[in-house]
């Protein structure tokens, strides 16, 4: 029992990582219909700035705050140079726009920084906190509540706000949205904006935990993708459930199955999704009219 | 004889019955066309009836032959075939090679042999080049054989599915919207091609909104109106209805003024 | 009428055989005969990956998971039942092929995006599994691979190799040319345009496209093959996610359906890191820009581009 409750915490704690990720896919995905690979670079970025920055002397909180406003500018130099330029192309085309974009992002990450593996001290100092025989890291508490507060506020922003209608317009039918005055290119620049913040934020909370390296990225990438299937492409809380789902399943297979498969886990569920529930468990299956 | 009928065929979407209960029997040989003001499923039956959609309930039969729920590609090999509202023309081929893609329930080479061009590989693809050149011919577009298909203007791209399923030497044609964006000269071209086909024996179901064209060229006529059907019978028995003229009321003028 | 006829078919195979015969001439060692070794090994698995995209239309981001499976046949094949290598080569492209067949039948029923994930995914796997499987594979560190022996000679030099490549390239070059003007073809390149028209002609577009899936699966097995005979030795990266962008890059980059586009691409991909070794720290940065600017730009690629703009001069 008590090893089952680890599994779950360290599930749910990682898990919390894929949600943010296909939360950030989701976001992309409904303002313009684009499936964005670059999705795991913000993460990498994220964490990886903040290290190289706390390395060079810079506190934690600034490092933190520098890390998350330079990757969004990343995002949106993304979405202005590489998707932007290319619009009217097809989705695979698009998919490899950011497929190209991820390798280069990587491939810049690992020679402005390194090959290693780095960490950050944690949020939350301290031994592991025990609960019914399990221990749980006070950073992993630190991940699950900001998760939780993220997931939050975009809700919040995107109910209540006169930007988040717009949103929820340009994701419903561009054309009609642009036809009302909204200008759906800025709503895309802010998809890929937040979505960046996002992927950022994540990077820097998960590093104490898990590490990083400039290659975390791809790997992250797709799990969070196959949250974001998981849970139905296009729905918000889908992507939040499918993340902590995938996160679950994750921890499980290993504890119980075999470790080194860990990984397959993800891409297992991405078929079975892709092959039997195509609009994920909380989505809504398309009809394609003629 | 019945070359094509339904038996009270039903599909929802969402709820909403699009096409409710419609039965229509269609003899060989004729123009029947289906009519009915914006959404009243024409299309959705179309559908169904090519196979793009299954049925919620009810029947088709082609030449006696149950074949609900059949594919697209099933009913083509049972001499069934369609074109589209909006043109699905193979933009990255020849109008030529277009064609030529409508010969392919006829032809007889298999992987193996295409992948090493056996002789017979060389004699199919000849004859079906002759054979996609004549149905060009039929439709007037001989001249633009090798073209990009891409480049032809609108009402050609409608001649040019018609030849491609012409190739494929269909025993029901369904036309969708054949007329539609044409202009009137165009319409008459079509107006023209249609009778062509039918010379040759082929049975043509028309979905139109030109009413001109359809009390000109159909044999019968059957009026859906929402999703189910108002009345069917001749162009004159259509015409003089007065609940079709009712459905049509609000419609243009033109519409109402081929009604009379 | 002047219709073209259909005797220019195999002219791109014919240009390139000339290429390939004479180019020796002008290789001053043996490590040219390697490069061009290298580069026909992966125009091979190009052309292959050309037939599924460029005329059939679909996308595989995991195609290097049929390198791999033909990579590490001929490593498993030998070492671990005492096979020989060709024979080895044959299972692993059977092998090949019968994955195709099972995976492609629920997959290709996806389009567009979708597609492109699953058969990432699946590559992925295929990673996976050679990574975990120590006991057969060698895991992360991959194994060593037995030289092929052909007639009790084993081929061991660059100059054999650069034969043996070239001669199996401008095989499935014309086989591939064949398939293009063939009924199967035009099949191919209208389900390529309109799934739906070309399946109320007749078509079988499932059937097709898992035909058209197989075959590029085995063009990639044999060419996995030949490249870890050649090296010696293979690791689980030969079928990763970086490998099945770089082919995916070498068709964008030579053009999507053009056939000699493959060996262009695959040259530019294979010379290139060799010619700018001061540019192997970038390797990973450049492979994605190319990318990126291709399909932005250059969406058609180099050759059909090429050949356009001689149209557009000749008017």
């Amino acid at each position: 029992m008590a090893e089952l409750l680890q599994f779950v915490f360290s599930g749910l704690t990682v898990g919390a990582i894929y949600a943010l990720v296909a939360l950030g896919f989701t976001l992309i995905y409904k303002a313009s219909d684009i499936i964005n690979f670059a999705q795991g670079e913000f993460v990498m970025l994220g964490g990886m700035t903040a290290v190289f920055l706390t390395l060079g002397g810079i506190s934690l909180p600034l490092a933190a705050l520098v890390a998350v406003i330079a990757t969004t500018i990343i995002g949106l130099a993304l979405h202005r140079l590489a998707i932007e330029p290319a619009h009217g192309a097809s989705p695979v085309t698009l998919i490899m726009i950011t497929i190209g974009a991820s390798l280069f992002l990587r491939g810049i990450a690992q020679i402005i920084f390194d090959r290693r593996f780095h960490s950050l001290p944690p949020l939350l100092a301290g031994d592991p906190i025990k609960i019914g025989g399990a221990a749980i890291l006070p950073q992993s508490l630190v991940v699950l509540a900001s998760a939780v507060v993220i997931v939050t506020l975009l809700w919040v922003f995107i109910d209540r706000t006169l930007l988040g209608k717009a949103v929820i317009a340009t994701a419903a039918n561009r054309l009609a949205a642009r036809l009302i005055g909204v200008d759906t290119r800025r709503i895309v620049d802010f998809s890929f904006a937040v979505s960046a913040a996002i992927g950022a934020s994540a990077g820097i909370l998960i590093t104490p935990i898990a590490l990083t390296s400039y290659d975390v990225g791809t790997l992250l990438a797709l799990k969070g993708f196959a949250a974001a299937m998981l849970g139905g492409i296009g729905s918000a809380p889908g992507a939040v459930a499918g993340g902590l789902l995938i996160g679950l399943f994750e921890a499980l297979a290993a504890g119980y199955l075999s470790s080194s498969y860990k990984d397959a886990v993800a891409f297992l569920i991405i078929l079975a999704v892709l092959i039997f529930i195509p609009q994920g468990l909380f989505g809504r299956a398309k009809i394609e009219r003629v | 004889m019945i070359i094509l009928q339904t038996d009270r065929l039903s599909i929802a979407f969402g709820g909403l019955w699009a096409v409710d209960e419609v039965s229509v029997a269609i003899e060989a040989g004729q123009v029947f066309s289906i009519i009915g003001p914006n959404g009243s499923g024409k299309t959705t039956l179309f559908n169904l009836m090519s196979g793009i959609y299954t049925p919620d309930d009810g029947s088709i039969r082609l030449a006696g032959e149950i074949v609900t729920g059949l594919a697209p590609d099933q009913l083509a090999r049972r001499g069934l075939s369609r074109t589209f509202q909006n043109p699905q023309v193979f933009s990255q081929m020849s109008t030529l090679e277009n064609v030529m893609v409508g010969r392919h329930r006829h032809e007889r080479t298999g992987f193996l042999a295409d992948l090493l061009h056996w002789p017979s590989v060389a004699r199919q693809n000849y004859v079906t080049r002759d054979a996609a050149l004549a149905a060009l011919a039929h439709v007037g577009l001989a001249d633009f054989y090798d073209r990009p298909a891409g480049s032809l203007a609108y009402g050609a791209l409608k001649r040019l599915e018609i030849a491609r399923a012409l190739a494929s030497e269909p025993t029901v044609l369904l036309l969708d919207e054949p007329a539609a964006g044409c202009n009137p000269v165009e319409t008459q071209e079509i107006d023209g091609v249609i009778r062509f086909l039918v010379k040759g024996g082929i049975t043509i179901v028309l979905v139109e909104h030109d009413m001109r064209l359809v009390m000109n060229i159909s044999d019968r006529i059957h009026v859906l109106a929402s999703g189910r059907t108002l009345t069917e019978g001749t162009a004159d028995e259509v015409r003089s209805n007065a609940a079709v003229v009712q459905t049509y009321l609000g419609d243009s003028q033109e519409t109402l003024r081929a009604l009379d | 009428m002047n219709v073209r006829t259909l005797d220019n078919r195999l002219l791109p195979a014919i240009v390139i055989a000339a290429i390939f015969v004479t180019l020796p001439i002008f290789f001053p060692s043996a490590y040219y005969f390697r490069i061009g070794a290298l580069v026909f090994m992966s125009a091979l698995a190009v052309v292959g990956l050309n037939l599924l995209m460029g005329f059939a239309g679909q996308v595989s981001l995991g195609h290097a998971g049929f390198l791999g499976i033909g990579a590490y046949s001929v490593a498993i094949g030998p070492v671990h039942f005492g096979l020989p290598s060709w024979l080895s080569l044959f299972g692993g492209a059977i092998l090949s092929g019968t994955i195709a067949f099972l995976v492609g039948r629920p997959i290709l029923r996806l389009k567009g995006h979708y597609l492109a994930v699953a058969t990432l995914g699946f590559g992925i796997l295929v990673a996976i599994v050679l990574t975990n499987e120590a006991n057969w594979t060698g895991g992360p560190d991959g194994m060593s691979v037995p030289k092929l022996v052909l007639f009790s000679w084993q081929v061991r030099k660059s100059e054999v190799w650069y034969w043996i490549a070239g001669t199996t390239l401008i095989g499935g070059m014309v086989l591939a040319l064949n398939l293009k003007e063939s009924p199967t073809g035009r099949a191919l390149q209208a389900i390529h345009d309109s799934e739906i028209a070309a399946s109320v002609l007749g078509i079988d577009v499932t059937q097709k496209k898992l035909t058209i899936f197989v075959t590029s699966a085995v063009y990639a097995s044999v060419a996995g093959s030949y490249l870890a005979l050649f090296n010696g030795h293979v690791t689980p990266d030969s079928a990763g996610f970086l490998r099945s962008i770089e082919l995916v890059t070498m068709v964008v980059l030579g053009g999507m359906g053009s056939i000699v586009g493959s060996l262009v691409g695959a040259a530019m991909l294979v010379v290139l890191p060799q010619v700018l070794t001061i540019f192997h720290e970038y390797e990973q940065a450049l492979l994605g820009l190319i990318l990126m600017v291709f399909m932005i730009f250059l969406r058609r690629g180099i050759v059909p581009s090429v050949a356009a703009t001689f149209v557009g001069l000749r008017k």
